[in-house]
């Protein structure tokens, strides 16, 4: 009796302490969240004012001051190159899980050592062809780059998900006389959603928050949602309710996404290796 | 191997090796390579036993358990940029952060008067950038540690218990063991994700004060676009490959079993 009382005290303790520091941890997020709704005057108060006037004008003038723009390119961006990343690896990963083609661990692996190449030392490269190309602040050109970044995580993630679908159904609707293709898309597409999805949200949220790319190859003109929350910056001068209400439009739809795909997150992150 | 700073392009010329002795020989480069490992390991490090920690607390059924891990996430999941912007701004900030609100107030509640303005951005910029990425990659350690405890099966850990295996004991020797090779994983996953971001630096220290806090990508990032040393750009680049060869290899081969587990 007294040792499973002894246990409750300490299995209590512990949940208030995950609580705890999941709260602490969200803190910055919230108080962000709350500046955001405030008036400037009230914004950068510590003590906070808790009962401060509350008001959406942060919010408004964020679409007024033309984030739409670069929320538009940013948009574009992701979900061109995701859908793009998606039509190619669908059947690469078919032809590296179920049905293997000629050496396809060699492939695999090098998808994967894309993957460890640094960005950093791309660029320039990159970058020199886009300006032979006369291509440099196009959003379409990023949304090649971004093809580029995501088509081998979108591969290993897929080919993980695929693994996952026993070969028999493949076997069965050959026998039956199926195409590749209509095992591909008529077989095989619907029992695979999940996914293609969750490979989706990964991608978008990866061509969503990247920077070093767009920073560089994007002036104005294709200039990406985070390029323009550091320029902002410097633009504005210091308005911290605008900048938590901005910051936290840029982030929203990447948060959204990754609420949706948490079960899927650590699969995607880790190149489909942990489930 | 060329000469090539596009502002004299008419100069433009084939050197052999020089721009890579230039880049070795570079001061800078080299304060940018201390700061890239110690940055990395730090915060890699630091997330990896947070991660750890926190996937331990979250693998217990308790009330709540899925808001917890999903308001545990969203630091990942907010856009880089944005969330070095805010702690540097909204919690920094020397005159309206929050941090010095705080201490200042705790100053207070000891009896104390002054105000606290530190600028903790110029003093620690180092420090400055890795709480930020702490925060920002303690959640995906944690995800990738939390698949790897509920992968364990509950049985044999019961049968375990049953035959008198100690908490303690099933942590170190059943635990352990299994979540080895997920650790392995996140810290070489977060390594190469971590080294390779430039993100928190060029937001909130811009590599200052001085050369301070900068590091390897964003140092090529500044001979390629405000020195337009195209040439040495280029060197620091290949030189960036070969490390990253030599380190992805030894990666792989950690990482090979668990890689190649479902094949």
């Amino acid at each position: 009796m007294k040792q499973s009382k002894a246990k409750f005290l300490s299995k209590s303790g512990l949940t208030s302490l995950t609580w705890f520091i999941s709260l602490a941890f969200f803190f910055p997020i919230f108080w962000i969240l709350l500046i955001s709704f405030r008036q400037e005057k009230d914004a950068g108060t510590f003590p906070p004012k808790w009962l401060a006037t509350f008001s959406f004008d942060n919010y408004s003038s964020v679409f007024q001051k033309g984030a739409s723009t670069f929320l538009l390119n940013s948009a574009i961006a992701s979900i061109g190159s995701t859908v793009i990343v998606l039509i190619l690896a669908y059947p690469a990963a078919y032809a590296l899980s179920i049905k293997p083609i000629y050496k396809s661990k060699d492939v695999l692996t090098f998808f994967l050592s894309t993957k460890f190449l640094p960005p950093i030392a791309a660029l320039l490269p990159l970058y020199l062809i886009l300006q032979h190309l006369h291509v440099l602040d196009n959003i379409w050109a990023l949304t090649v780059l971004y093809v580029s970044m995501n088509l081998p995580l979108s591969v290993w993630m897929l080919r993980s998900f695929l693994k996952e679908i026993p070969p028999e159904l493949v076997e069965a609707a050959a026998l039956d006389g199926a195409s590749t293709r209509t095992i591909l898309y008529k077989v095989l597409a619907p029992i695979s959603l999940p996914g293609l999805a969750s490979t989706a949200l990964i991608c978008f949220i990866f061509s969503w928050n990247e920077f070093l790319l767009a920073i560089n190859v994007t002036g104005f003109h294709a200039a990406t949602a985070p390029v323009y929350l550091v320029g902002f910056v410097t633009a504005e001068g210091l308005f911290f309710a605008h900048l938590a209400a901005v910051s936290i439009v840029v982030s929203l739809p990447v948060v959204i996404a990754g609420w949706t795909a948490q079960d899927k997150l650590v699969r995607g992150l880790s190149l489909g290796a942990v489930k | 191997m060329f000469h090539w700073n596009i502002i004299y392009s008419k100069e433009t010329h084939f050197t052999w090796f020089s721009n890579f002795k230039v880049v070795a020989q570079d001061p800078t480069m080299r304060a940018a390579l201390i700061n890239s490992i110690t940055l990395t390991t730090a915060v890699v490090l630091i997330s990896t036993a947070f991660g750890l920690g926190l996937a331990l607390l979250l693998d217990r059924k308790f009330r709540g358990r899925s808001i917890v891990r999903t308001l545990l996430i969203t630091p990942f999941l907010i856009t880089p940029v944005a969330s070095a912007l805010l702690w540097k701004h909204i919690i920094f900030n020397p005159l309206y952060g929050i941090l010095d609100g705080f201490i200042t107030q705790i100053y207070k509640a000891f009896g104390g008067n002054h105000v606290i303005n530190a600028d903790f951005v110029s003093n620690q910029p180092l420090v400055a950038i890795a709480i930020p990425m702490i925060w920002q990659w303690t959640p995906f350690m944690m995800l990738i540690i939390l698949a790897g405890l509920q992968s364990q099966s509950p049985e044999i850990l019961e049968a375990a218990a049953v035959d008198g295996a100690g908490t303690w004991q099933l942590f170190s020797k059943m635990t352990f063991p299994h979540l080895r090779q997920y650790i392995q994983l996140s810290i070489i996953l977060g390594t190469i994700y971590i080294v390779q971001s430039m993100d928190f630096v060029f937001t909130i220290t811009q590599g200052g004060p001085g050369t301070d806090s900068t590091i390897i990508p964003y140092q090529i990032y500044l001979t390629m676009f405000r020195k337009y040393e195209y040439g040495e750009a280029a060197a620091a680049g290949v030189i960036v490959v070969f490390i990253t060869i030599a380190l992805s290899t030894l990666a792989l081969r950690f990482t090979k079993d668990i890689l190649e587990s479902d094949k």
